[in-house]
């Protein structure tokens, strides 16, 4: 990991160093692109994932001349609402820890309060541990970070979880990268009651809701890969069902869009069935149509189409 | 089955009485399938001149299996296409000129189940002086595994071997008694003392030392196994002598084994040339006393080295395999006995894998599945040195006894002396193994690390560091044209 | 005297660097690691106690340093080893078993000889160290 030339710090300023190389022999800009693939918009998260990335190559190449720079902290918080790209970027996150060399092995382990938390005494810190084991090496992210701590029952054993967490986070650096992640203003609570946790976090990133461009974006990359689109009558109905759906309850940005997409599918298939089932082609196998989007009950009634009550909700 | 080959005679007129060439009694059928349940013998055969290829294999078929020389119309009273082996393939041996391997089919109703014996008496008992042949070796066997499952196998197997022990991730190391014939009961056990204290895991009777005037067999077994357990005591770990159990009649074998189980030995020896009747009746007998069975092949030489004529020795360690021991003298590739590195390999694979990949390169010429018999532990032995450790283990790999005779009992400073030297550097390589260096390359400096700290290491390095033992090898691989030179 | 039990034992004992290269061998082979500990170093006591359960899925060496230095702190005067165990077909037992922890002072083995008829001799080897109970095995005096 470190390069071991035992280089003092004696050197002249005018050292030459290869920046250019060090990033090219890194292969972190392939990560970056898989990102940029992978993630629609996400702007701000992906250029700080590139301040980030600097930050650390710079501070290796420090060390491969003998400068001083203590075990940078990386750990890091993540918030956002549902289906904002989180868990993708922690696991993109982690391979380029990796290939900067500040995390050996790159593997991501994912857990929640119920993997870490036991039912009784004496059951949670064996629980942690073997996680934390796992996850040696890598990257741990836990996803609603903020259930491990429920300040009004005595009996809760998250607050093991979270005595093991702090210690592990500020005594082993070198062995593993922890990131929590959850809803802004939830986490912003967490942290004000757990002082000890926010201070050991270097990086905060916040991932903003997506834009109904956005949206649409990602809802048409969705139907690309499995080889379906829109009709033009179709995408303009999809916009319109954008923006009524993000106003509802329980929005949660891209796999809202997955769902829609799903549920799209099964109307398209119920159509066809129903319709004049020889005269079809190919073309009617891959295309989405205005009333397979308009058959929601986005529309229809006003609610999501996962909702059992017939009632007019608030955003959240 | 496939249909008869085109020069095959058929009906009345094959069984007029007469003599005909064998390729049209039925023993030559080059669209013959063969079956899963079919054995399948690979013969190289040297015809003489005049004799063509086909004919030969042909013949080679027919003599052992159900053909005579001229035809017989008893015949007839049997099921006899079925009982006949048939030669499907004929391919001349690459560089060879004059030779061919022929693969012959076995119907697996033809032999007895679970016996050596009789698939030897089957396979070679006829052939091999047959005339028109100017010479002939069975190359390879594939047996199928509703045969297999017939025999028991290894009594105990690598795995439970170490368990017994409790010795894992290293070979084991051994030696023979030196010198190899004249030492008494008293004498011979100081010898195994010294050794097993100084490190080894093993100290083995030689192959000849059975019961001879200057030392009776149980006197050496009394003062052997009294080392053993001083040995064990003094270093805390198993440790075992290979008590030689071979005698001349079955009925001084059993008795010699029942002391030697008396005394508490984990392990016991026999050679090869008590023969294959012998020798399972002893696997039978291992298992049921939880006795690890070693076997010296004594004898083998005579037949397995010269690649025209004889028996392969990959066939001896399938058929033992097959019989059931739970080690076997495979070769050491840079000693001083023969062997070529690829035919080697070849041995270790056919004793120590599940399951067997062709592998022409090494001799391998059919797949194998061993059908879940156990795993035999190769033993490398003949003039070996600890100078050659990374050498060693990386031709052999791990699962191996490696036994060093001369290069424990020779060391300058003595036999404690010896072990140790042996054991630091086996030790030293596969650490530097598993930490990922290179050890062919690194292997000597790696041992003089070692030896910095071990006075005996050493020495031993320094007395035979230029020995090795470099001529070219008679039983080689066919499908590498060049002949090799060891180490 | 010194047990030499366990593959690596003719070596000067290993340093925590050694000892995670090994255990990184047992991982690349996708072996489950495993700490055990015994006071009754016997040859033939092949069940040491486990130090927890073997650990199955991990990928790097520092989880399994830490319950090394754990059973260190709790047994200091035991024996401990590491064991890789491996799961596939035609194995399915223990592939590497080496030792990281010794008693300072190890008191050895006896022999012990019951003679039979003629002259054979029944032995068997006694381990100093049990003559004392579980526990207290070895407690300086």
């Amino acid at each position: 990991m470190n390069p071991e030339i035992g280089i003092s710090q004696n050197l002249p300023d005018d050292t030459p160093v290869d920046l250019e190389g060090a990033f090219r022999d890194s292969r972190i800009q392939e990560v970056l692109d898989q990102l940029d693939r992978e993630l629609i918009g996400l702007k701000p998260v992906k250029t700080r994932i590139r301040e980030i990335a600097a930050l650390l190559l710079v501070d290796r190449l420090r060390k491969g001349l003998g400068l001083s720079s203590g075990a940078p902290s990386l750990h890091m918080s993540f918030t956002g609402n549902s289906g904002t790209g989180k868990t993708t970027v922690a696991m993109r996150m982690a391979e380029i820890l990796h290939r900067l060399g500040y995390v050996r092995n790159g593997h991501l382990v994912a857990v929640t309060r119920d993997d870490l938390v036991g039912q009784y005494v004496g059951h949670t810190a064996p629980k942690t541990k073997e996680v934390l084991k796992r996850a040696m090496g890598g990257v741990l992210f836990i996803d609603e970070a903020y259930y491990l701590y429920r300040a009004d029952n005595e009996r809760d054993y998250g607050q093991e979880t979270i005595e093991i967490l702090l210690q592990v986070m500020e005594n082993q650096r070198e062995d593993l990268v922890v990131i929590l992640a959850g809803y802004k203003d939830r986490m912003e609570e967490f942290f004000r009651s757990n002082p000890g946790m926010s201070s050991r976090i270097a990086h905060h990133l916040d991932f903003p809701d997506y834009s109904p461009q956005e949206l649409l974006a990602i809802a048409k990359m969705m139907l690309e890969r499995q080889q379906y689109h829109f009709s033009p009558p179709a995408e303009k109905a999809f916009q319109d069902y954008i923006l009524r759906r993000m106003q509802m309850p329980r929005f949660a940005n891209a796999r809202s869009m997955r769902n829609a997409i799903d549920r799209a599918r099964l109307r398209q298939a119920n159509r066809l069935f129903a319709s004049n089932r020889i005269k079809l082609t190919k073309r009617d196998l891959v295309t989405i149509e205005a009333e397979d989007i308009l058959a929601s009950r986005v529309f229809k009634e006003g609610v999501p189409d996962d909702k059992t009550a017939v009632k007019q909700g608030t955003a959240k | 089955m496939g249909a008869p080959g085109a020069a095959t005679i058929k009906g009345k007129d094959r069984y007029k009485a007469g003599v005909i060439p064998y390729k049209t009694m039925g023993y030559w059928e080059p669209s013959y399938e063969p079956k899963d349940t079919d054995l399948i013998a690979l013969f190289r055969i040297t015809p003489q001149e005049g004799v063509d290829p086909e004919e030969a294999a042909a013949a080679v078929a027919g003599e052992s299996s159900t053909a005579t020389w001229t035809v017989v119309w008893t015949d007839r009273l049997t099921a006899c296409e079925y009982y006949r082996a048939k030669a499907y393939r004929v391919d001349a041996v690459p560089n060879s000129p004059g030779q061919y391997f022929a693969y012959i089919a076995y119907d697996l109703d033809l032999f007895e189940p679970g016996s050596i014996a009789n698939l030897t008496a089957s396979i070679i008992g006829n052939v091999f002086g047959f005339k028109p042949l100017k010479a002939l070796r069975l190359e390879d066997m594939r047996m199928p595994v509703a045969y297999l499952k017939t025999f028991d196998g290894p009594p105990t197997g690598i795995v439970v071997e170490r368990e017994r022990l409790d010795k894992f991730g290293r070979p084991l190391l051994g030696a023979t008694t030196k010198p190899k014939l004249g030492l008494s009961g008293k004498n011979y056990g100081r010898v195994v003392y010294e050794a097993l204290k100084g490190g080894l895991d093993f100290v083995k009777d030689d192959e000849n030392i059975n019961s001879q005037p200057f030392m009776h067999w149980r006197d050496r077994y009394l003062y052997c196994m009294e080392a053993v357990n001083r040995a064990s005591a003094e270093t805390g770990e198993v440790k075992g002598h290979y008590l030689n159990i071979t005698a001349a009649t079955m009925e001084d074998m059993y008795e010699r084994a029942a002391l030697a189980k008396d005394l508490g030995s984990c392990i016991v020896m026999i050679d090869l040339v008590i023969g294959y009747t012998a020798i399972q009746s002893i696997s039978k007998w291992a298992r049921k006393n939880d006795m690890i069975l070693h076997l010296h092949r004594a004898g083998h030489g005579t037949y397995t080295r010269q690649k025209t004529h004889g028996i392969s020795f990959r066939v001896i360690c399938k058929w033992m395999r097959m019989a059931g021991v739970d080690h076997i003298h495979a070769g050491t590739v840079v000693g001083k006995l023969e062997g070529d590195p690829n035919m080697v390999q070849g041995f270790y694979n056919v004793l120590r894998e599940p399951h067997n990949e062709v592998d022409l390169q090494r001799g391998i010429f059919f797949e194998q599945d061993w059908a879940g018999l156990r795993k035999v532990m190769p033993v490398a032995s003949g003039g070996i040195h600890a100078g050659q450790m990374h050498q060693l283990i990386h031709y052999l790999g791990e699962d191996v006894v490696l036994q060093f005779g001369g290069g424990t009992i020779g060391h300058p400073m003595g036999v404690q002396a010896g072990a140790t030297a042996n054991r630091v550097a086996l030790e030293a390589i596969i650490q530097a193994r598993n930490e990922g260096k290179d050890i062919w390359n690194e292997g000597p400096q790696i041992l003089e690390k070692a030896a910095k700290g071990c006075a005996p290491l050493k020495a031993a390095l320094e007395v035979w560091k230029d020995v090795t033992f470099n001529y070219t090898s008679t039983d080689t691989a066919d499908f590498i044209p060049t002949p090799t030179l060891t180490a | 005297m010194r047990i030499t039990q366990g593959t690596f034992s003719f070596l000067p004992d290993f340093s925590d660097a050694e000892i995670r290269a090994q255990i990184e061998y047992c991982l690349r082979n996708r072996w489950a690691v495993s700490v055990e500990f015994t006071d009754d170093p016997h040859p033939r006591n092949t069940f040491w106690e486990m130090w927890g359960m073997p650990m199955f899925d991990i990928k790097d060496a520092a989880g399994i340093m830490y319950e090394i230095n754990q059973c260190r702190k709790a047994y200091p005067d035991h024996y401990i080893r590491v064991n890789g165990f491996d799961s596939t077909r035609g194995w399915e037992t223990v592939r590497l078993s080496f030792i990281v922890n010794r008693p300072k002072h190890e008191p050895g083995f006896q022999v012990l000889r019951q003679e039979g008829p003629g002259r054979q001799i029944r032995y068997t080897v006694h381990s100093y160290a049990t003559d004392r109970p579980k526990g207290e095995r070895y407690k300086e005096p």
